[in-house]
């Protein structure tokens, strides 16, 4: 009965982080880079619509009527998919505390009692593992790279490390679905998550920063003031032209 | 920022094949561009990158002496041979 | 004529491939260092007026779309910056040219993309003529920029179609879609016209370039071919073509246009586009921005060179090395 809500939710995590990367086309360090980020978007932006797709056939809107009709409190993403990243420290920060996580969650997913969750859970598996080895990758030459780079990668790591929380909160919503097997226990991922992003952060000559902040309300539609200036850019011109087809 | 050649086996079975190059400063990064830069439309199954700066190659002056000392050496192709015609399978 | 230049143009006279090890006159690495960097640029450039419309694309299908095909123009930007790279000029000296307004890019995309429109008929006229052009580039003496040329020609064509279905969705829909669709045919059909360059007649570089079989047909005659494949393809729209000289010559079997106000082209080309300052100042800042990240990563990669141990610690590569070593001896 929960499915749809939970099945949306998964959906606007991708969709506000796809929106996030494709902001860096014309914008990434690198032109290869560039490149990069576009496919990575490519990936999110195409796991939003399969989630909105299968919400649809669950009785919801079709997926424009997901991305684009409806308001900031509606959003029920977890806060740090939305957060601007709007420097390439940040960015691939808060890209890479996603990975770790993704390719876990994808892992369990793949596994669920939902067939068509499963589906999409054994597709983004694949797509997480690239993303995981591309952003890890950048957290180990950024913070074992020069001294400015590691003191900006430390810095986007204190700035984006309170949002990590979320990621391991099993919504009211969700619980009675992960009791279901159809959603991973997100509570059970921390561990693995911590050792994985330990290690890499080793690597990169990093600090793992202290566990003291923690900042929540994204399932349950209180966002950071980001996603309406977001949502206004991305929704402008569909909801200028009600009904219209493009 | 070292320059890489990129390879790619397009398929089971072919070799790989010489597709361009990019600039990324390890083997790593090299890699991985390759991926985004030359496989965007399931071009391929398979990478290699290799610094450009350790390819040897022959060079424009090394032709004359390397290649065309093969050409008269036509008794290697099958057609030097003339069969008559009830000769089959060989 | 000197041996070497009697052997290099009897090779091209032979449709032969002139590849980097050869030798060749400095004016023939010249011309190709500036037409392909200023391709390359025009590829590199040409991603930000459509790419501003990324994050604000009416539907996700649009967007993803989108999205797919200035990733394509960075991707065309890094196979042409390759190619001009066999020449011997590295790619941060061509940026530099640009910066410091040395070399050029496209002059269209000095002008603005104001509506969703404009992303329909950037796809639809600009991606045609540049298709139209690039075609017999494939054919260019300069093997590199000739491959280069094909791989961008076999993935340029999705572009112009998802540009004219951006066009037909507008040109079926509402008034104001309707509107949209044919406001921007009127700002981008005359600046697309000059995308092929002034009349031969005017043209500086060309009689050199045929010779050397680098230019295969002049700009009057690919802007004549993109003319006549672009009409009857408004006419489907419905729309109209922003030239009241505009007509059909059934003696040479194709369409007659106004006169092109070329004082505009020079306007734009000279750096007085309604874009050019922004267009530069974007590319300058972002190259700014990521200059810790590339020092980093150079930073990073001496490290673990003078070590070696940094690679294979996130190196996942196995056999394909050792393999690759002996197969791959080009």
């Amino acid at each position: 009965m929960s499915l749809l809500p939970a099945v949306v939710a998964l959906g606007d995590d991708a969709l506000v982080l796809g929106q996030r990367l494709s902001e860096w086309c014309g914008k990434a360090p690198l032109l290869e880079e560039e490149m990069a980020m576009a496919n990575t978007a490519l990936d999110f932006l195409g796991r939003a619509r399969l989630y909105y797709g299968y919400a649809n056939t669950l009785g919801g809107r079709d997926e424009d009527g997901y991305a684009f009709h409806r308001d900031a409190r509606e959003y029920t993403n977890l806060l740090l998919f939305e957060l601007p990243g709007a420097d390439f420290a940040a960015a691939t920060a808060r890209q890479f505390l996603v990975d770790a996580f993704d390719e876990l969650h994808s892992a369990e997913l793949a596994n669920s009692a939902d067939a068509t969750l499963a589906d999409i859970g054994g597709k983004a598996h694949k797509e997480a593992t690239y993303h995981r080895r591309h952003s890890a990758a950048w957290m180990v030459r950024l913070g074992d790279g020069t001294d400015e780079s590691r003191r900006r990668m430390q810095q986007a790591l204190e700035d984006v490390w309170g949002y990590r929380q979320e990621l391991f909160v099993n919504a009211p919503a969700e619980q009675p679905l992960v009791e279901q097997d159809i959603l991973p226990d997100r509570a059970g991922l921390r561990a693995a998550w911590q050792e994985a992003v330990a290690a890499t952060l080793t690597q990169a000559t990093l600090t793992m920063p202290a566990a003291g902040w923690a900042v929540k309300g994204g399932r349950q539609g209180i966002h950071t003031e980001h996603l309406g200036v977001m949502l206004a850019e991305l929704q402008h011109l569909s909801r200028s032209h009600p009904g219209a087809k493009w | 920022m070292p320059l890489f050649e990129v390879f790619v086996r397009s398929r089971r079975g072919l070799d790989h094949q010489h597709v361009g190059s990019l600039r990324a400063d390890d083997a790593e990064m090299a890699l991985l561009y390759a991926r985004e830069i030359y496989t965007r439309r399931r071009e391929g199954i398979s990478i290699w990158v290799v610094r450009s700066a350790d390819v040897t190659a022959s060079q424009e002056e090394d032709a004359p002496a390397f290649f065309e000392p093969a050409a008269d050496k036509p008794f290697r192709d099958a057609t030097y041979y003339a069969l008559p015609k009830e000769v089959k399978n060989l | 004529m000197a041996p070497a230049l009697e052997e290099f143009q009897a090779r091209i006279d032979r449709e032969e491939r002139i590849e980097p090890q050869d030798w060749m006159p400095e004016g023939y690495r010249r011309t190709l260092v500036r037409q392909i960097s200023q391709h390359a640029h025009s590829e590199v450039i040409g991603m930000q007026p459509e790419g501003g419309w990324i994050s604000q694309a009416p539907s996700l299908e649009r967007k993803v779309i989108l999205l797919a095909k200035v990733q394509d123009e960075g991707g065309h930007g890094l196979y042409l910056y390759g190619a001009a790279e066999t020449l011997g000029v590295s790619r941060d000296e061509m940026i530099d040219a640009m910066h410091t307004g040395k070399a050029k890019y496209s002059s269209i995309f000095n002008y603005p993309a104001l509506t969703w429109g404009d992303v329909g008929a950037i796809g639809w006229l600009v991606d045609s003529a540049a298709i139209v052009n690039q075609v017999p580039l494939q054919r260019c003496s300069y093997g590199p920029y000739a491959r280069a040329m094909m791989r961008i020609c076999k993935e340029e064509s999705f572009h112009q179609r998802q540009g004219y279905d951006i066009m037909l969705a507008l040109a079926r829909g509402s008034a104001a879609q309707r509107e949209m669709a044919q406001d921007a045919l009127n700002r981008w059909w005359w600046p697309t016209l000059m995308m092929f360059g002034p009349p031969d007649a005017d043209s500086i570089h060309s009689s050199q370039s045929f010779a050397w079989k680098i230019k295969r047909y002049g700009n009057d005659e690919l802007r004549q071919k993109f003319i006549d494949q672009a009409v009857p393809q408004a006419e489907v729209l419905g729309l109209k073509i922003p030239d009241d000289d505009l007509q059909w010559d059934a003696a040479t079997g194709h369409y007659r246009i106004g006169a092109i106000d070329w004082d505009e082209f020079q306007q734009v080309v000279s750096g007085n586009g309604p874009c050019s300052r922004q267009r530069l100042a974007h590319h300058r800042q972002v190259q700014e921005d990521g200059a810790w990240v590339r020092e980093a990563v150079a930073a990073h990669a001496a490290k673990h060179q003078a070590g070696g141990d940094g690679l294979k610690a996130d190196a996942h590569n196995p056999a394909s090395a050792q393999e690759g070593g002996a197969d791959a001896a080009v």
